[in-house]
């Protein structure tokens, strides 16, 4: 399966720094603590969520179920909610993606996005539960929309994040 | 598996590692609602992401002070405004003054508690957090400006809700609208005394438990009622917007609307004193074993 034609896709990456996957974690987190309001906060999707989805396709040795734990306490921290609710969405997440990380990475960006959307529900829906379980109110069908937002944002946001590791243009390597 | 390179192992499996890690913020989430045992962890958590809210929130702050710039050459305008205004504040400043001395001195002659007054610190909403599950807001003073647990937070029209958490530097505001958060208040009109409950739902608040029979009606204003020891007597909280009164059931579902403007302030007042409460006298301690819980009214 795996030796189906991958096109331009499957151009050689050069190696992520960690520095650059800690980096790129930090602002996603400063992004998701943007002081936002109105109907942007309804769309707003979890960029923390989706860098964490795509560390986990493209580096499953770097990024796993503990570095989505980890930055899950701290979206508890900073969206004040129970702690762990967040670090046990993310996990969970983080697990669907590691398990089918070979299958997703065969696809292109484009055909990717569909499939993190649905992970990216998955997790909402986590948090949905945990947020049930404490007693809160349905808050309304717009409360999946940022799944939604982030599907549509998947291929833009992935590009953005290979952008670094792209090889050095054709004259350099000859 | 054994003949693997070293390359190869990665330690646990994969679902070993999501079993580990789910059960343990499971673990966690019921320690944090039951136990409060997890506040030192989440001051150390939060003290990693304060640079972080600083960073998310400069642009705005950097928006705000570009735009004050620019708002320079209304100033004068403005100035003349306020001076008129502060005038008039003035007039009824001193009427104020004058009711304040009159009523200290009716009250001393009843010999009643004189009302603790308490200053205000101003702080700045810094983070509105995301999760639609609870109504809370982040503010730009913490423990190291004096924030205390359980102080009133309100805005110029009334009551916006309670410190819950104090972090170093930020601190932790649940709005009256959580779900989790009462206030006991009092018909402006007829005095009659009652919690007021958030519904966690955008600017909705509700008076449980009211007989169908009470006499509430709508447009009336309540103020907190100051029994709680947390919030100060005579802050306005809520209107009562809707009242269905329905013979089968024997509450009155009273829906109300708070008078803050809960979700669109950018400052907001702490207010800085708690109002010392009477001592609970020896046999009332007798007759209610269970007065741990009335200290914690407004709190849950």
């Amino acid at each position: 399966m795996a030796f189906v034609d991958h096109s331009k896709q499957q151009e050689i990456l050069r190696p992520v720094k960690s520095s650059f996957i800690v980096l790129s974690l930090t602002l996603a987190m400063v992004m998701n603590l943007l002081p936002i309001e109105g109907l942007a906060i309804t769309l707003w999707p979890d960029f923390v969520a989706l860098t964490i989805l795509y560390w986990c396709i493209n580096q499953p040795q770097r990024a796993g179920i503990s570095t989505a734990f980890i930055m899950g306490l701290f979206m508890d921290i900073g969206n004040a909610s129970t702690f762990g609710q967040h670090a046990l969405a993310y996990c969970i997440m983080a697990f669907v993606a590691l398990a089918f990380h070979r299958r997703l990475s065969i696809f292109g960006i484009l055909k990717q996005a569909p499939q993190i959307g649905l992970i990216l529900f998955v997790g909402q829906f986590i948090m949905l539960l945990t947020g049930l379980l404490d007693g809160s109110p349905f808050p309304g069908r717009n409360f999946f929309l940022p799944s939604i937002t982030g599907t549509l944002l998947w291929p833009f946001f992935s590009s953005l994040l290979r952008m670094p590791q792209k090889p050095r243009s054709d004259n350099d390597v000859r | 598996m054994e003949t693997a390179p070293r390359f190869f192992r990665h330690g646990p499996s994969l679902l070993a590692r999501l079993v580990f890690f789910v059960m343990l913020s499971l673990i966690l989430m019921a320690v944090d609602t039951r136990f409060k045992y997890v506040a030192e962890v989440r001051h150390v958590l939060s003290a990693v992401i304060y640079p972080l809210q600083k960073l998310a929130t400069a642009p705005i702050a950097i928006y705000d002070n570009v735009s004050e710039f620019f708002k320079g050459h209304h100033l004068a305008g403005e100035n003349a405004e306020l001076l008129q205004q502060k005038l008039f504040n003035q007039g009824q400043l001193q009427r104020l003054q004058a009711l304040e001395a009159e009523n200290a001195h009716l009250r001393k002659l009843l010999d009643a508690s004189e009302r603790v007054e308490g200053k205000a610190v101003m702080a700045e909403i810094l983070h509105i957090p995301r999760d639609p599950f609870n109504r809370k807001v982040m503010l730009d003073k913490g423990s190291q400006s004096g924030i205390q647990l359980g102080q009133a937070v309100v805005d110029d029209d009334g009551v916006v809700g309670q410190v819950t958490r104090n972090y170093p530097w930020v601190s932790e505001v649940t709005l009256i609208t959580d779900k989790d958060h009462s206030v006991p208040v009092q018909v402006l009109r007829n005095g009659l005394r009652s919690v007021v409950s958030g519904t966690g739902k955008e600017a909705t608040l509700e008076l449980r438990y009211m007989a169908g029979n009470t006499d509430i009606q709508e447009g009336d204003t309540l103020i907190t009622s100051g029994i709680d020891g947390v919030y100060p007597p005579g802050l306005p909280v809520a209107v009562v917007s809707k009242i269905e009164r329905n013979p089968a059931y024997v509450f009155a579902r009273v829906t109300c609307t708070p008078i803050a403007g809960v979700g669109n302030n950018r400052q907001l007042l702490i207010l800085s004193m708690l109002p010392s409460t009477p001592e609970i006298p020896p046999e009332v301690i007798e007759l209610k074993p269970n007065n741990k819980k009335r200290e914690k009214v407004g709190v849950r």
